[in-house]
């Protein structure tokens, strides 16, 4: 007890430092428990919903029009069918995907539960996640997004036809009806790469935290070096003395676990929005916003806390177990022995590069991450060795015994910096590498979508019979083009027709000689991502036809291919139930007229597109800023703790004529310095990951393959922001040196430090 | 060369003010060696610093070369630049650069470095193997000299020495004593002594002791 006082005494004078290092694990903590439970809730939200919906996966009957009576005869015949009407509605305020079935004639297990009387009577109950301004709603455990009525009422709101029946059995089609699979996707295997994605940052940013950690650990066991021999020669053993600082740092991976699970609730609840946004814009895949505490995050939040505590300080530990404990105290022996493994540290570097290079041959999502992996953490520990190179010719190069003197020092400096600067590194890397990405990403789908939007409106109904009266009504006042799409087998089936706008909207990738023509007779074309999936290129034959081409399909994660509108409607006949139009009628008047029928004009799906594609990505920017802060303050941290180790270095100069002020100046001159080179590493390593993101990740994980697109204005910004954030973190040191008492720089001379 | 007239300095502690100088007046002739004795916490190495600059007295007039040295903190570094050489018990290298960067440091610094000099104190100081080590790889004597030919090579007007041979043993102090005292005379500068060895002062051409924070 008295050994584990002496110990945390060291925490009570160095307050600033023990706040480091619980800031530092805690914020390392609070990135992995929120990203850990964003993906939590996103995960149990599949679940939820492939509970809830199983009749989403079932075979189903189409037909071109299935009315009442027809499913009335197929039941007559014995047909074991369950009819489905389903549509987009606007309940309550909302606009949601309604879903009407027949609970008596649904397969058990398929019907909602509750009572089923509440059910089918009076005004008919509509079920929904959230609450809804309808009399007839109720709050059901259903994915957000998705309404569940009865199709009695479902009839009232989106019009009497039947949209599909669900086969209950497993049989042929009746003649008149085509069978369809739909998608057999599971979502949570469709998002997987979303969710790695993610979870790869949250340990990025708590990699980068334990940076922090580590420094702090290390210091405070070199600052305790003294006080642990003299605690070994008072009689306590080398065990007992591991296990007082094992339970020291128990206590503070604890206490900084806890802070962090809580902080991570909290950035969780801020980033769940967008990241329910991204989820249903690139997947459809519908994320409720609202997180649920569960013990599990306290318990793995903590655990993680425990593990990069114990991980940090492994080295320290083990140093002081082979302590002797009459060995001279050696100040700076810690940076010292950085230094010597500096070498070491390289050679790993460079094994790691070679390693991802390598790993560029294995096709796969794992390989890809493992190229993610090696190119970061080789470039990180290549950097220490590789800014030693610089200072060195930066002091052959300069002239002036001042400038000499800043590069050998900014040298010697490096050992007890690099962890630091290694986290800068990565962070900006990432920055970089994230931004090119998702700037090259931007920049194709915006011109892509541009492209695809070429329609003037775009009408969509329930029943085939409102959009019938449409084409009437409109009486040649512009040029309706039908658009149809199935899912079967897991794939979307679109069929097309030939028309200038399609052509113009539906660039190809790569393609046979005149591709619309082929698409006419017969042949196919197929998305980019199902050509990557399968290995597919113009030619090669499918069961749907020979690929006359591949086009771009950006934002979608399923498989499509296309069809001539006329052998789509053989093989699938379906209502007509969307077309686009090139019309100058406003869409207000036509949703005046038909206010059934869902209008967008192609300006409201741009924008929607584009917002899609922007919260897509906020979750990464917001990511990207916290990792870039982590890296600021494992700065800080550095500097702040090394200030006070550094006056041996710094009074002899002060000795031989340096002012306090110039001193401090050329302190803060070397952190930008230092901040400036590491900027310049960081470009070529944050466009090689953008490269690996882009050609890689993005083609393993979405099929897309996008073209690299450069942003220097952006690269400039990041330059200045993280020369910013490091005259923040360079601020106190630097203005402590500055005013540092001369007394204090005295007893450098007198030995009474 | 050296004028101290009536210093005085005191320090917080935590038992309340503690004079350390009480009106302390000395001189030191051009060409001179003085050796300060005086016991532990005596005050010698707080009138060192004063001397140098690196320090401000509460009251009381310090005068080098007939110049009183600065109020502010660019003028006394200026003066330690130019006119003063330091040697210090710590031996204070600059651990990040070599012998030959260390031994040419201030000079450079004051824009008085001198190759031909250089090589002569190199000579004298026997560095001429050493000149690419770093501080941490030589002995303490070793260290010790090239602190010497740092605090000569600007060929300042008066050196200030605290407790030089206190981190040596008997024969490796006695040896660079003897090349401070060499090189000293031969620059023609004053030299300032801290010393607890009544031995070593005993080599100095004058002597004092502080008790009490007086001379006596």
């Amino acid at each position: 007890m008295i050994g584990l006082s002496a110990l945390l005494s060291h925490w009570m004078r160095h307050k600033v430092q023990a706040l480091l290092l619980v800031v530092g694990l805690a914020l390392a903590t609070a990135l992995w428990t929120g990203v850990q439970a964003i993906n939590a809730e996103a995960r149990s939200s599949y679940d939820r919903a492939a509970s809830a919906l199983t009749q989403d996966r079932m075979p189903r009957l189409v037909a071109e029009r299935i009315t009442l009576a027809d499913y009335v005869a197929l039941r007559r015949e014995g047909w074991p069918v369950s009819p489905v009407i389903e549509g987009t509605a606007d309940i309550g305020g909302q606009s949601l995907r309604l879903i009407g079935i027949e609970p008596l004639t649904l397969p058990k297990g398929e019907a909602p539960t509750g009572d089923p009387a509440d059910f089918l009577t009076g005004g008919g109950v509509i079920l929904s996640a959230t609450p809804l301004d309808d009399l007839r709603a109720r709050e059901a455990d259903l994915p957000p997004g998705i309404a569940l009525t009865d199709i009695g009422v479902a009839a009232g709101i989106l019009g009497p036809d039947i949209s599909y029946l669900l086969l209950t059995e497993d049989r042929p089609a009746p003649e008149g009806y085509s069978l369809i699979h739909p998608a057999t996707t599971d979502l949570s295997q469709l998002t997987e790469s979303f969710h790695l994605n993610l979870a790869a940052f949250g340990y990025l940013a708590f990699g980068v935290g334990l940076f922090i950690v580590h420094s702090a650990i290390g210091l405070a066991f070199e600052q305790r070096r003294g006080m642990f021999q003299t605690l070994r020669a008072l009689g306590l053993s080398a065990r007992a003395l591991t296990m007082l600082l094992l339970a020291e740092l128990l206590v503070v991976a604890l206490v900084a676990g806890a802070l962090g699970v809580a902080l991570g609730w909290l950035i969780a609840g801020v980033l769940l929005p967008d990241v329910a946004a991204t989820l249903r814009g690139l997947y459809g895949a519908d994320v409720g916003s609202g997180l649920t505490l569960r013990p599990v995050w306290w318990l793995s939040g903590l655990g993680i806390a425990v593990l990069g505590v114990l991980l940090s300080a492994s080295q320290s530990l083990w140093q002081l177990w082979r302590l002797p404990p009459l060995a001279p105290a050696q100040p700076r022996a810690w940076a010292r022995a950085s230094a010597r493994a500096m070498q070491g540290q390289a050679l790993a570097g460079v094994m790691l590069l070679c390693g991802a290079s390598g790993l560029l041959m294995v096709p796969g999502l794992w390989a890809g991450f493992g190229v993610l992996g090696g190119l970061l953490l080789g470039g990180a520990l290549i950097l220490p060795i590789l800014l030693a190179g610089l200072t060195h010719l930066g002091q052959r190069l300069s002239r002036d015994a001042l400038a000499q003197w800043f590069w050998a020092d900014t040298r010697q400096q490096l050992p007890g910096l690099s962890l630091a600067l290694m986290a800068l590194l990565l962070a900006l890397a990432a920055n970089i590498g994230v931004g090119t990405m998702v700037g090259s990403f931007r920049g194709t789908f915006t011109a892509w979508i541009d492209q695809r939007l070429a329609a003037d409106l775009y009408v969509e109904a329930a029943d085939e019979g409102d959009l019938i009266r449409l084409l009437d009504w409109l009486d040649g006042r512009g040029t309706a083009l039908p658009m149809i799409q199935t899912a079967d087998d897991g794939i979307e089936v679109v069929g097309m027709v030939d028309h200038p706008l399609f052509r113009k909207a539906w660039p190809l990738l790569r393609a046979v000689p005149d591709p619309w023509v082929r698409l006419d007779a017969g042949d196919i074309f197929v998305n980019e991502q199902l050509a990557a999936q399968r290995g597919l290129s113009p030619g090669d034959r499918m069961d749907q036809g020979i690929v006359a081409g591949i086009y771009p399909d950006y934002g979608n994660p399923m498989p499509q291919i296309i069809l001539s509108m006329a052998r789509h409607r053989a093989l699938y006949p379906l209502p007509l139930l969307r077309y686009a139009l090139i019309t100058e009628v406003p869409a207000d008047e036509i949703r005046a007229a038909f206010p059934r029928i869902a209008v967008q004009n192609r300006a409201a799906i741009r924008e929607a597109s584009v917002e899609v594609f922007e919260r897509t990505f906020a979750v990464t920017g917001a990511l990207n800023v916290l990792t870039l802060g982590v890296a600021s303050l494992a700065i800080f941290a550095s500097l702040l703790t090394l200030s006070s180790l550094r006056l041996p270095q710094v009074a002899p100069v002060w000795a031989m004529g340096l002012t306090r002020g110039r001193l401090a100046g050329l302190e803060f001159v070397r952190t930008l310095a230092l901040t400036v080179l590491i900027w310049v590493v960081a470009l070529p390593m944050g466009l090689a990951l953008a490269w690996v993101l882009l050609a890689v990740i993005n083609v393993e994980a979405f099929g897309w393959r996008l073209p690299l697109q450069m942003f220097p204005s952006d690269w400039a910004r990041l330059g200045v922001l993280s020369l910013v954030a490091a005259a923040v973190a360079a601020a106190l040191p630097v203005r402590r040196l500055a005013r540092i008492a001369p007394t204090d720089l005295l007893k450098v001379f007198s030995n009474e430090r | 060369m050296l004028s101290l007239i009536d210093l005085y300095k005191s320090h917080a502690s935590s038992e309340g003010q503690v004079t350390v100088l009480d009106g302390v007046s000395l001189s030191l002739e051009a060409r001179k060696t003085l050796a300060l004795t005086g016991e532990s916490g005596s005050g010698k190495s707080t009138l060192l610093h004063l001397c140098a600059g690196l320090d401000a007295p509460d009251a009381g007039r310090i005068e080098i070369a007939g110049r009183p040295i600065g109020r502010t903190d660019a003028e006394r570094a200026a003066l330690r630049r130019g006119t003063v050489g330091l040697v210090f018990q710590q031996f204070n290298l600059i651990p990040s650069m070599d012998v030959a960067a260390n031994l040419a440091f201030q000079a450079r610094l004051s824009g008085r470095h001198d190759l031909q000099w250089q090589a002569i104190l190199t000579e004298a100081l026997d560095l001429g193997s050493l000149l690419t080590r770093f501080p941490e790889q030589l002995s303490g004597g070793q260290q010790q000299r090239v602190a010497i030919g740092r605090a000569l090579a600007a060929r300042p007007k008066l050196i200030l020495a605290d407790e030089p041979t206190g981190n040596l043993d008997e024969a490796s102090g006695d040896r660079v004593m003897a090349l401070l005292l060499r090189l000293v005379a031969e620059t023609g500068a004053a030299l300032l002594m801290v010393t607890h060895s009544p031995r070593l002062a005993a080599l100095l051409d004058r002597r004092v002791h502080l008790r009490g924070g007086r001379l006596e």
